[in-house]
């Protein structure tokens, strides 16, 4: 990441309520920074909004970002931002373009944090090829936000031929994640201020256009793609069954885990089934072309841990799973947070 | 699992390794090899008793009860920490957490279980602060650097969280904090056998001793308890395997009417357990009667602060004016911690009571049996 260019709204340590106010603090905040950065020619225009060329089926989607703490292992809140959106849009069959940029800062967040996470917004929109083509911020006062909320919505255009959704999932389906799960999520609890732990896990946060051209270009028949962000695997599959009226099993030992997020979560009580990813896909498609998909994703870094680890069944809509000592018990949707355990 | 855990200043680490010595406890064969073996032995049928909620825990998600036979009826027992913790201190809890310039901390599982109107996660949403912490040394760190603020730290569990609680009450003293404060609910698992042997129409005929108290405490208490009632206990872990062998070695005992205390967590309990662990524990805490939720009161089954360290203790300093809080009329925990119903007796199981709206505290942690069987069955 390269952020050694000072910024010349820097005579201010820490964004003040004028830099939201609209007027020249705020002009020199998205000029010196927020166009610097991201520069484009929609940003150049410096328009109420972007105007695109679009053509054929287009895939809209939205999402906010919250998380402590803004800094983590593995990235921060900006390549979350961006890279959330963008595989939100994967997961539609679309080819991510276009992406806003919404930012709600707290009054008093730090010139230097605000630069480093423009940077990564930056780094990761260029990484997934999107552009940020327009935006918004709003400055809050202490204590009524969170140092700093984003949202992101993007478009992209759908691939010809692609045909994502969950009506479409079919028992004998199998189902495909790109690697280990659970990282996500535990990175961020390891420098969580009162769980902090020493670890060398880091967050999977990264755009996943990549691999979704390398499944597409072994077959365009993908029933279902999923993110498997908040809740985790078993919360996308929960809902895959909802959606679509099949069950799934699942194959325990074929879950790729790490072994250090085994170890954390043995330690706390967690499940990783339950944990929050940020670069995995879930592939549902008819099990002939498994292996070909298989072997395409796992030449992609990002996908070198892929693994088949189960099949939709007929209903009735539930995630079952075989343990590894080989009996069945169901994965059923989280209920709140996953807490840590007492003892 | 190897880990190393070490302290730096006002930061707790915890370094994960590679896991390790986990899978072997997981593996299919040696899972096949104990089921048959326990299909060998067994002739009649043996109602055994799991007394640790993490071993209820541990059956549910694997399914234990697939291998064995229909003549072993596993029961689960009051084993679950935050189950048992009474719902006069969560309602006192939930008043200290109202109160101003306080700031409570928890264990994660605790801040979900229903008091009376309210749960400290739902007193957080309104505005006070409630704060988890994995270890109650971190919240140490917390009153240490919230000076201004009174920290009080809601200390529950069996034997094996006294001696971290106790740790936390020893540093707060070497640190000469005067805003560390300790809501305790301590209590332990012997007294709490025996009340259940002693139930008129007991059925319970065998015990699996709960390793990770044993890793405490030892297991000479469960020595006198076996020769007094005449049951055999097994110390056991928590992994498949584990459990397995436990059942094993207890059907073994049982067919032959033996009622002796085996060992079979020796990579981890030792029968006099961890001295350095029990000398804090005696330091900080004293014996006391205890209310179990659900239970009622079980003699000298507690640990209250000695009057050694009152000054950290929240019975002294805190009047919540908290008395006589009455359980929910449906809620029938206290049958299913003492092994006479199973959670699917419960005719609120899985309708109203549900892990979204818990009506008992079974219902909320992991290791409770209402939760096991909602998620896992």
């Amino acid at each position: 990441m390269n952020s050694n260019c000072p910024l010349p709204v820097n005579n201010f340590d820490s964004v003040t309520m004028a830099h939201g106010g609209g007027g020249k603090l705020t002009d020199r905040l998205i000029h010196d920074l927020f166009i610097k950065e991201l520069d484009n020619s929609w940003l150049r225009k410096a328009h109420d909004g972007a105007v695109l060329e679009m053509n054929g089926r287009i895939a809209f989607s939205t999402d906010s970002f919250v998380v402590n703490p803004l800094f983590f292992p593995g990235g921060n809140i900006g390549d979350l931002a961006v890279n959330g959106t963008v595989n939100d849009l994967v997961c539609c069959g679309a080819v991510p373009e276009y992406l806003s940029l919404g930012l709600i800062i707290e009054e008093g967040l730090k010139m230097d944090d605000l630069r480093l996470i423009i940077v990564a917004i930056r780094d990761a929109a260029i990484r997934a090829n999107v552009k940020i083509v327009t935006g918004d911020t709003k400055v809050v006062e202490k204590g009524k936000g969170d140092k700093i909320f984003i949202n992101t919505s993007g478009v992209g255009t759908i691939l010809q031929g692609i045909n994502i959704c969950p009506e479409r999932c079919t028992p004998g389906d199998a189902i495909i994640i790109t690697g280990n799960v659970a990282d996500h999520g535990i990175a961020i609890l390891s420098s969580r201020k009162g769980l902090s732990f020493e670890s060398s896990i880091k967050s999977d946060t990264a755009p996943l256009n990549g691999l979704a051209d390398a499944i597409f270009e072994v077959t365009k028949d993908v029933h279902m793609l999923r993110d498997p962000t908040r809740g985790g695997v078993s919360s996308a599959l929960n809902e895959i069954c909802a959606s679509s009226g099949c069950g799934i099993m699942l194959d325990e030992k074929e879950i790729p885990v790490s072994d250090e997020v085994k170890g954390a979560c043995e330690i706390m009580g967690f499940d990783p089934l339950y944990i929050a990813n940020e670069g995995k896909l879930l592939i549902i498609l008819p099990d002939k072309y498994a292996l070909d998909v298989l072997n395409a994703i796992r030449k992609d870094p990002l996908g070198k841990d892929a693994a088949v680890i189960g099949h939709v069944t007929e209903g009735p809509p539930v995630v079952k799973l075989k343990t590894v000592i080989g009996s069945t018990r169901i994965v059923d949707m989280i209920s709140g947070e996953q807490l840590p355990r007492i003892c | 699992m190897i880990y190393s855990g070490r302290f730096r200043k006002h930061k707790r680490i915890i370094k994960f390794l590679a896991l390790k010595y986990i899978d072997e406890y997981r593996d299919i064969n040696i899972i096949n090899a104990l089921a048959t073996s326990i299909r060998d032995v067994v002739k009649h049928p043996w109602n055994i008793m799991e007394i640790c909620g993490g071993q209820t825990h541990s059956i549910m998600k694997y399914g234990l009860n697939e291998f064995l036979p229909g003549q072993v009826n596993l029961v689960h027992g009051p084993g679950c920490p935050v189950c048992v913790t009474p719902l006069e201190k969560i309602d006192k809890a939930l008043a200290i957490a109202r109160m101003k310039d306080v700031i409570m901390v928890s264990y994660g599982d605790m801040l979900r279980v229903p008091g009376t109107e309210s749960d400290l996660l739902l007193e957080k949403s309104k505005g006070c602060d409630v704060r988890m912490v994995y270890s109650p040394l971190d919240a140490v760190n917390i009153a240490s650097d919230n000076p201004s603020k009174k920290v009080v730290f809601f200390a529950i569990g069996f034997e094996t969280t006294a001696p971290i609680n106790a740790l936390s009450i020893i540093k707060a003293k070497n640190l000469k904090l005067d805003n560390y404060f300790v809501l305790c609910s301590q209590v332990l698992v012997p007294p709490a056998i025996k009340m259940i042997l002693e139930l008129e129409g007991s059925s319970i005929q065998g015990f699996l001793a709960p390793g990770h108290v044993c890793a405490i405490t030892g297991y000479n208490d469960y020595v006198s308890l076996a020769e007094k009632f005449h049951v055999p206990f097994v110390v056991t872990g928590f992994e498949p395997a584990d459990i397995l062998t436990g059942i094993l070695a207890l059907v073994k005992q049982l067919e032959n009417g033996r009622y002796e205390v085996e060992n079979e967590y020796k990579r981890v309990v030792s029968k006099e357990g961890n001295p350095n662990a029990l000398k804090i524990i005696n330091d900080v805490f004293e014996v006391t009667d205890q209310e179990w939720r659900g239970i009622g009161t079980i003699p000298e089954s507690g640990l209250r602060i000695s009057s050694k360290y009152s000054a950290f203790d929240v019975e002294k300093h805190f009047n919540t004016g908290i008395t006589g809080s009455r359980e929910s009329d449906i809620c029938i925990a206290g049958k299913i911690l003492q092994g006479s119903c199973k959670p699917t007796d419960c005719k609120a199981f899985g309708r109203e009571c549900i892990p979204e709206h818990p009506l008992g505290a079974p219902m909320v942690s992991l290791e409770g049996a209402c939760s096991a069987y909602y998620r896992y069955q």
